[in-house]
């Protein structure tokens, strides 16, 4: 079979789905997903399945372990319990060079872009070209522009270095560069926060046509409401575990973005509709202690 | 409102459970220093399997070789000169009360080439290198940049960790060379210039006493500090915590770790280098 120009057409050919089934299969899948840092429990029992060309949008508010299901999705973060699938293969079971081969079929857009500070624009981009690939100098250069034109970037930023691009430009820089090896899973870890309306919904623009032009799978992160309702196909309500009861799941929401103004859960309602409720409570009851010099611990 | 001021947990004195909390506490200790030494083997271990499988690129063990030997060169031969000519300083005054001055030379150049020429090579490049790596790998970590890298399918240490290691292994000697020499250079320098020691018995005397096996003592010595400097400060880095304080203790920790390594080293290299010379040169040349 010959190349196709995707890195892992020849490196992980057996994880490509071949025949009909594995292309029904879910590209991931979490069972009963748990992660613990040290004494402080984030994710618990979480289950999530997520079919082929879907965009699926995490919501919640911060630090409710959002970034690190996503980056537990990848392998970036071990799960302390259960499993996590990615194309029928258990991450856990993977070698570090199984699992270096099948992070070239994921793409990551990180919180700030997380461009090499060393590197120019145009060499962030092709870094995982370089990487993976056994393409020339000038096919590279050839993508990169590509590419670049794709998030709406000039061909004159390539020679800069990311300290010289605005927020929304090395959100879109760093898009490039996660679409450089046309992933079949593509993550985006809040794309909008820190940017402008404009901006914003110029990232949102780019997820949606990213999805059209390229058959990814997506997975977004998110608080922003507007993104979620605008890029997703379903949306998915992560809760603090802090919060919750033991016996209580943490994902408290799980449909299509429509449905979420309608859900019968008032933790899901403060979070879509942005109200403080009850923490604000919280907080007086807080200074009011701390006022009349009680300890909090 | 009296039930909303009282304090969430008030804890009663009771020895037992301070006594307890202390020996917890030190048991937590103990187990982050072990969870910590673990980390470090297996961060070596991985980072010397990648050396024996994939060799880093051209294009990143360039600018690393450039920054660890071409940029420490000056630092390294200006601080050899003054250490030099400071010990000429120090020992002339000893050497004068026994008339023994022109034995000064052989002293000099011994402390030199077997101790303070590498030491002093190796302390300069885990200042300046040293700090520098940790810095750069703890931004790179605190920023996402490394986690980018492996999102990608880069192994970190691969492309982070092992060319910063090659390039300490493999110039530290050359820095060592260097500031070995300068420190010669100004000790005669000194000595003849300014002290009018006769350059005839200077020299004679240091040939007599200093030979090849310390010459290669203190290289051999030099690689054990570059690859313990790099290896530290990689580890530094790429386990640094978050935020500007983070980066700031995972370069400070990253010089007073490998400083004391160095040390360490020195001394039981030292030992284990003589221990060999008396084994195969039993008739040792006598200092005076």
């Amino acid at each position: 079979m010959p190349w196709d120009g995707r890195p892992w057409a020849f490196t992980t050919m057996a994880a490509v789905p071949q025949n009909p089934d594995a292309q029904n299969r879910p590209l991931v899948e979490a069972r009963r997903v748990a992660v613990t840092f040290g004494r402080q429990n984030v994710l618990r029992d979480i289950t999530l399945t997520i079919p082929r060309g879907q965009t699926l949008a995490v919501i919640g508010e911060s630090g409710c372990g959002k970034t690190v299901l996503m980056k537990t999705m990848i392998g970036l973060v071990q799960p302390t319990r259960g499993e996590l699938l990615f194309d029928g293969q258990h991450l856990a079971a993977l070698t570090d060079k199984e699992l270096t081969r099948q992070r070239v079929r994921f793409g990551f857009l990180f919180q700030n872009a997380a461009l090499f500070d060393s590197m120019t624009v145009g060499q962030n981009i092709a870094f995982p070209l370089r990487e993976h690939t056994r393409k020339s100098v000038p096919e590279v250069q050839e993508i990169v522009v590509a590419r670049l034109a794709d998030v709406g970037l000039p061909e004159n930023v390539l020679a800069k270095k990311p300290a010289e691009l605005s927020g929304g430009m090395r959100k879109r820089v760093g898009l490039a560069r996660a679409l450089a090896l046309e992933p079949e899973l593509m993550l985006y870890d809040e794309p909008t926060t820190g940017l402008d309306p404009i901006m914003s919904d110029v990232i949102n623009e780019l997820i949606i046509r990213t999805r059209k032009h390229y058959p990814v799978t997506s997975v977004v992160v998110t608080h922003d409401m507007r993104t979620a309702r605008k890029v997703a196909d379903r949306v998915v309500m992560v809760y603090p575990i802090s919060r919750l009861k033991p016996s209580e799941p943490q994902v408290i929401f799980d449909g299509p973005p429509d449905e979420i103004d309608h859900c019968g859960d008032p933790r899901v309602l403060q979070f879509v509709f942005g109200e403080a409720g009850e923490r604000l409570m919280e907080m007086r009851r807080l200074s009011h202690v701390r006022e009349n010099g009680g300890s909090l611990v | 409102m009296a039930a909303d001021t009282t304090p969430a947990i008030e804890r009663s004195f009771n020895p037992l459970r301070i006594i307890a909390d202390d020996v917890a506490s030190i048991g937590g200790v103990t187990m982050a220093g072990i969870e910590a030494l673990g980390e470090f083997v297996l961060f070596t271990l991985s980072t010397f399997s990648w050396l024996f499988t994939r060799l880093p690129r051209r294009d990143t063990l360039i600018p690393n070789f450039y920054q660890i030997g071409v940029l420490s060169l000056p630092v390294v031969a200006l601080t050899g000169t003054f250490i030099g000519m400071v010990l000429a300083v120090q020992s002339y005054a000893q050497f004068r009360g026994f008339g023994l001055e022109t034995r000064l030379g052989a002293v000099i150049n011994m402390t030199l080439v077997r101790e303070l020429g590498p030491v002093l090579a190796a302390t300069m490049l885990a200042g300046r290198v040293g700090g520098a790596m940790a810095a750069e790998l703890g931004t790179m970590r605190v920023t996402e940049q490394i986690d980018a890298l492996s999102s990608m399918g880069a192994n970190p240490i691969h492309y982070l960790a092992v060319p910063r290691f090659l390039g300490c292994l493999m110039l530290i000697p050359t820095l060592t060379i260097m500031a070995i020499f300068m420190g010669v250079v100004g000790a005669f320098g000194y000595s003849a210039a300014i002290l009018h020691i006769d350059s005839h018995h200077y020299w004679e005397n240091s040939r007599k006493v200093v030979g090849n096996f310390d010459l290669f003592c203190g290289v051999f010595k030099s690689l054990f500090f570059g690859a313990s400097i790099a290896l530290i400060s990689c580890y530094r880095g790429f386990h640094c915590e978050a935020g500007a304080e983070g980066v700031g203790r995972a370069a400070t920790t990253a010089f007073v770790h490998s400083f004391v390594t160095i040390i360490v080293l020195d001394l039981f290299l030292g030992i284990g280098l003589d221990n060999v010379y008396y084994y195969f040169w039993p008739e040792t040349q006598p200092l005076f």
